[in-house]
C-alpha cells in the first residue's frame, strides 16, 4: 500500500470515528451494510474510470451508460422474457462496444476524450429516454427473478453482494494494474506517451483497452443499480455518477494529467465519498448541502495533498544540496 | 561609412562547464547587412541571445548610441531598436497578420472598456505591409499564410517598432527559391532605408549575395571578419573549420561485412523530393552528418516507424521490412535512440528497471504478469555492464544525470538482440567523461556485429567515431566519405550542398 493510500485510509477512519462518536448509529449493522452496498455500486465503475484517467483521458458518459444499459436490461428480461444470464452478457457486450467506440475515436480520430465522452453522455441519455418513451422501466407487480435478485441485492454473512463483487473486481483489477504487462504499459503511456511509443508499446491499443475496461465495469455496475433501484426513470437514473467516479479517483491520488493512481486509492476514494454522504444524513446536516460537503472535502483534500507533496519535494531538494 | 549605433565589445559568455562566447566584438552601422556564419554550436545563438537581452554576458560591454552597459534586458534591447525574425516564427496563428504586428500594443478606443480600435489598427498595418510588397491582406489569418508570408509579418512587426537592427536566424531555410529571392529583395530595401540586418545562415551563397560584411564564429570565438570584397563561400568554409580535433577514433576489430541496414529511396513528408539511399554494413559505424534541418531526424523517425515513410524501402539483413509502428521495427531488431532523450527516450517518472524492461516486458512475464525478480535482475545486470551510476535500479530515471539517462536508453536496447541501431545525437548534453564511455559502447556494439547509424551534428564526434560518413543536405545524401578522406572541410562542403 502506498503512503498516499495509507493517508486516505487514516482520513476515512478519523471521519468515521468522529461520526460514530456523535451518532453511534453509524456503526449499526444496518447502516454499515447500506453504506457497503453503496460503496460496492459506486466503487465498481469508479475503478473503470481510474483506468481511463491513468491514460490522461476522462469518461463522462458513465451515468448515461448506467441509465441506458439498465433500461435495456430490465426491458429485455421483463418485457421480452429473455433469460437474464443472456441479457447480462448482452449488456457486457454493450459496455465493450461503447468503450471500443470511445477509445477508437480518441486514438484513431485524435479527438479529445472530454468531447467524445461528453457527446456519449448526451447521446446515451437521449437514447435511453427515447427507448422507454420517457416512462419508468421497472418490474411489474408479481414479476420476480429470485436467483438474479439474490445475486445482485442479496447478502452473504450480512455483507451485500454488490460489495463482495466490488472486492472481487478490486482484486482482479489490482493484479491487472499493478502486476501485469498491460498495467505497466498503461502507466508508461500515461506518464509519457511519446517515450512509450519509442519503446515499442502499442500505445493506441493500450488506451482503447482502458476505455473498454471502463465500459465493461460500468455495464456490471449498471445491472447492480438496476436491480437495486428496481425502477429506472431514464431521465434521472445515474445522473452525475461520472462525477462521483472522477471524484473518487481524484481523492484516491489520481492525476487528471495521467500516469498516476492506484486501485486501492480509487476504492478508498469511493469509500470516503459514501462515508461523507452518510455523515450528512446521520449528523442532521440538511441533505441539500450534500454536494457542497463533498465538494469542500475533495477541494481541501487535494489542496492539502499537493501542498504536502510540494513541501516534501522542497525538503528533499534541500537535503540533496 | 556611417558611425555604428550598436557595438559589442569583447563579449564573453560562460555556462557551467562551457565557454559559449569568448572575446567577441561586433559593430553595426545603419544600413549594414552583416552575415553571421559558423558551424552548429559555434556560438551564433548565444551571441543573438545577448543581443536580444535574453542572455546576460559574463564579460564585455554593450554600447548602444555611445552609452556603455554590461548587459541588456529584453525591454532595453527592444528600446535600442533590436528586433528578431526567428527561425521558429513566434506568431499567434489564431490572429490575423495585422493583429500580430501590433500584439500587446493595440490602439485602443476612448473609454473605460479598453476596446481595440480595429480601424486604426488596420490603418497602421496597411502601409507596413505595402512597404514590404506583401501579397496578402493584413486581415488574413496567420494560420493560412505560408512560411515566407509569416516572415513578412515578423518583419512588419520589426518595422512597426521602428527597429534599427533586424536579426534574421536562418530565414531562408524553409523558403522556395522564388521566396528566397523576394526576401533578399526585401533585405535590400530595408538596407536602403537605413535598417541594419544580421543575417544568420548556413546557405553560404545567400550570405555572399546579401552581406556587406561577414563574421565567422568558431567554438565561441570570432575567427574572421570578411569585408565585402573577401566574401565567398570558400573563404567562409575555410574559416569555419580548422579546429584541432582530438582523435578519439578506435578502429573496428574486423573489416565491415555485408550491408545490414539498407534504406532505399526513402522520402519523408518534410523532404518529399529527392529520396535517401544509405547502406550500413555489419560491424560498421556510419556517421550521418549534416546541418540542422537537413532531414536526418525525420529520416530516423520514419525508418523506425514513428511517422511512416511516404516512399522507399527499408531492408534489414536482406529482408524488406514493413514498418508501420515502432513495434514492427523493434520486433525485427531495428532500434532507435532518439534525439529528445527526456521527451522520447525515457519515461522520467518510471524507475530505471521499468524503463529498461519496457520494450521487452512480454519476455519477462508469465501469463501476462511481470516477473519482477527477473526484471530487477535484468536491470541490475545492465546497470553494471553499462556502469550506470545510480543508488539502485528502483530510482526514477529523472533523478539521474544526462549521461546516465542516456545509458538507460542504451541498456533498454542492448538487453535485446539488436541487428541495427540508429543513434540520433547520442551525446547531446552529456559531459565529456560519459561521452567517452558512450563512444566505447558504440564501438563494442559494432564489433559485436551490429550495424550502427549515428546521426550527429557534432563535427568532432562525427569525425572521431565514424568508420564512414554520409552527409545529408536538404533531404538527400550529398556525398559519402571514407575514413582517409575525412576532414571538417570535406564534411562541411557536402553539408552546405556542394555535391561530390
Amino acid at each position: 500500500m502506498q503512503k498516499k493510500d495509507l493517508g486516505l485510509l487514516v482520513l476515512i477512519l478519523a471521519v468515521g470515528a468522529v461520526v460514530a462518536i456523535i451518532n453511534p448509529r453509524f456503526l449499526s449493522p444496518i447502516n454499515l451494510a447500506n453504506t457497503a452496498n453503496l460503496v460496492g455500486l459506486f466503487g465498481i465503475f469508479a475503478i473503470g474510470q481510474g483506468f481511463v484517467i491513468i491514460t490522461g483521458g476522462i469518461e463522462l458518459s458513465v451515468g448515461s451508460v448506467i441509465a441506458l444499459l439498465g433500461v435495456l436490461f430490465i426491458d429485455l428480461i421483463v418485457t421480452h422474457a429473455m433469460p437474464w444470464p443472456f441479457a447480462f452478457l448482452l449488456m457486457l457486450a454493450g459496455g465493450v462496444l461503447i468503450g471500443l467506440a470511445h477509445g477508437l475515436l480518441v486514438t484513431r480520430m485524435n479527438m479529445q476524450p472530454f468531447i467524445v465522452t461528453l457527446c456519449g453522455l448526451l447521446i446515451y441519455r437521449g437514447v435511453a429516454r427515447f427507448y422507454t418513451a420517457d416512462a419508468t422501466a421497472g418490474f411489474g407487480f408479481g414479476v420476480s427473478f429470485p436467483t438474479l435478485e439474490w445475486l445482485a441485492t442479496g447478502r452473504s454473512f450480512g455483507v451485500p453482494h454488490s460489495f463482495l463483487a466490488m472486492l472481487a473486481i478490486t482484486a482482479v483489477m489490482w493484479v491487472v494494474l499493478h502486476r501485469s504487462v498491460y498495467g505497466r504499459h498503461l502507466y508508461a503511456v500515461g506518464k509519457n506517451e511519446e517515450a512509450a511509443r519509442y519503446s515499442g508499446v502499442p500505445t493506441g491499443r493500450v488506451i482503447v483497452t482502458a476505455y473498454v475496461i471502463c465500459g465493461v465495469l460500468t455495464a456490471i455496475a449498471a445491472i447492480f443499480f438496476a436491480m437495486y433501484t428496481r425502477s429506472i426513470s431514464p431521465a434521472s437514473h445515474g445522473g452525475f455518477y461520472e462525477l462521483y467516479a472522477i471524484a473518487a479517483a481524484v481523492l484516491g491520488g489520481f492525476s487528471l494529467r495521467g500516469g498516476e493512481g492506484s486501485i486501492i486509492g480509487v476504492v478508498l476514494g469511493a469509500v470516503l465519498l459514501q462515508v461523507l454522504q452518510n455523515l450528512v444524513n446521520l449528523l442532521g446536516i440538511p441533505s441539500s448541502l450534500n454536494f457542497a460537503v463533498m465538494g469542500s472535502v475533495i477541494l481541501i483534500g487535494v489542496l492539502v495533498d499537493q501542498q504536502f507533496g510540494e513541501y516534501r519535494r522542497r525538503r528533499a531538494a534541500q537535503q540533496r544540496q | 561609412m556611417t558611425e555604428p549605433f550598436l557595438e559589442l565589445l569583447n563579449i564573453g559568455k560562460r555556462y557551467p562547464g562551457v565557454v559559449a562566447l569568448d572575446d567577441v566584438s561586433l559593430s553595426v552601422a545603419p544600413g549594414e547587412v552583416i552575415g553571421l556564419v559558423g558551424e552548429n554550436g559555434a556560438g551564433k545563438s548565444t551571441l543573438m541571445k545577448v543581443l536580444g537581452g535574453v542572455a546576460q554576458p559574463s564579460a564585455g560591454t554593450i554600447r548602444v548610441d555611445g552609452t556603455d552597459r554590461a548587459a541588456m534586458t529584453v525591454a532595453e534591447a527592444i528600446a535600442a531598436g533590436i528586433a528578431f525574425v526567428h527561425q521558429e516564427l513566434n506568431l499567434f496563428e489564431n490572429l490575423d497578420a495585422a493583429a500580430n504586428v501590433f500584439i500587446g500594443r493595440e490602439p485602443l478606443k476612448a473609454g473605460p472598456l479598453r476596446l481595440v480600435d480595429r480601424a486604426r489598427l488596420a490603418a497602421a498595418a496597411a502601409p507596413l505591409f505595402e512597404r514590404l510588397g506583401a501579397d496578402f491582406a493584413p486581415a488574413t489569418p496567420v494560420a493560412s499564410l505560408s512560411i515566407a508570408q509569416r516572415q513578412l509579418v515578423e518583419i512588419a512587426k520589426a518595422l512597426s517598432l521602428d527597429s534599427r537592427l533586424v536579426i534574421m536566424d536562418e530565414p531562408t531555410s524553409s523558403l522556395t527559391l522564388t521566396e528566397t529571392d523576394r526576401l533578399l529583395a526585401v533585405i535590400g530595401d530595408l538596407r536602403a532605408a537605413g535598417v541594419s540586418i544580421i543575417f544568420i545562415s548556413h546557405r553560404l551563397n545567400e550570405v555572399t549575395a546579401c552581406s556587406d560584411q561577414v563574421m565567422v564564429l568558431r567554438d565561441g570565438r570570432k575567427v574572421a571578419e570578411l569585408a565585402k570584397a573577401e566574401i565567398s563561400p570558400e573563404a567562409m568554409v575555410r574559416h569555419m573549420i580548422g579546429r584541432d580535433l582530438k582523435s578519439v577514433y578506435r578502429p573496428p576489430q574486423a573489416a565491415p561485412g555485408a550491408p545490414i541496414l539498407e534504406i532505399r529511396g526513402a522520402r519523408t513528408p518534410a523532404h518529399p523530393d529527392p529520396g535517401v539511399d544509405i547502406a550500413v554494413r555489419r560491424g560498421e559505424i556510419l556517421g550521418l552528418a549534416g546541418l540542422i534541418g537537413a532531414g536526418r531526424t525525420e529520416l530516423a523517425r520514419a525508418v523506425f516507424g514513428i511517422e511512416p515513410l511516404t516512399a522507399g524501402v527499408v531492408r534489414l539483413d536482406g529482408r524488406d521490412l514493413a514498418i508501420r509502428s515502432p513495434c514492427d521495427a523493434i520486433a525485427q531488431g531495428l532500434y532507435l535512440v532518439p534525439e529528445d532523450r527526456k521527451g522520447s527516450g525515457v519515461v522520467l517518472d518510471l524507475a530505471i528497471a521499468q524503463n529498461i524492461s519496457l520494450p521487452r516486458l512480454a519476455d519477462l512475464a508469465h501469463r501476462g504478469l511481470v516477473d519482477r525478480a527477473a526484471e530487477t535482475a535484468l536491470a541490475e545486470d545492465q546497470a553494471e555492464r553499462l556502469r550506470i551510476r545510480a543508488p539502485g535500479v528502483n530510482v526514477p530515471v529523472g533523478s539521474l544525470s544526462g549521461g546516465n539517462q542516456q545509458k538507460v536508453v542504451l541498456a533498454k536496447w542492448l538487453s535485446m538482440s539488436p541487428k541495427a541501431i540508429i543513434f540520433d545525437e547520442p551525446t547531446r548534453g552529456i559531459d565529456v567523461g560519459a561521452k567517452r564511455e558512450i563512444y566505447d559502447m558504440l564501438r563494442a556494439l559494432a564489433d559485436s556485429g551490429v550495424a550502427i547509424l549515428m546521426i550527429s551534428s557534432d563535427m568532432e564526434e562525427v569525425i572521431g567515431v565514424s568508420d564512414r560518413i554520409a552527409v545529408m543536405h536538404e533531404g538527400r545524401i550529398s556525398g559519402t566519405l571514407a575514413r582517409p578522406d575525412f576532414s571538417e572541410a570535406a564534411v562541411l562542403r557536402l553539408a552546405v550542398g556542394h555535391l561530390q
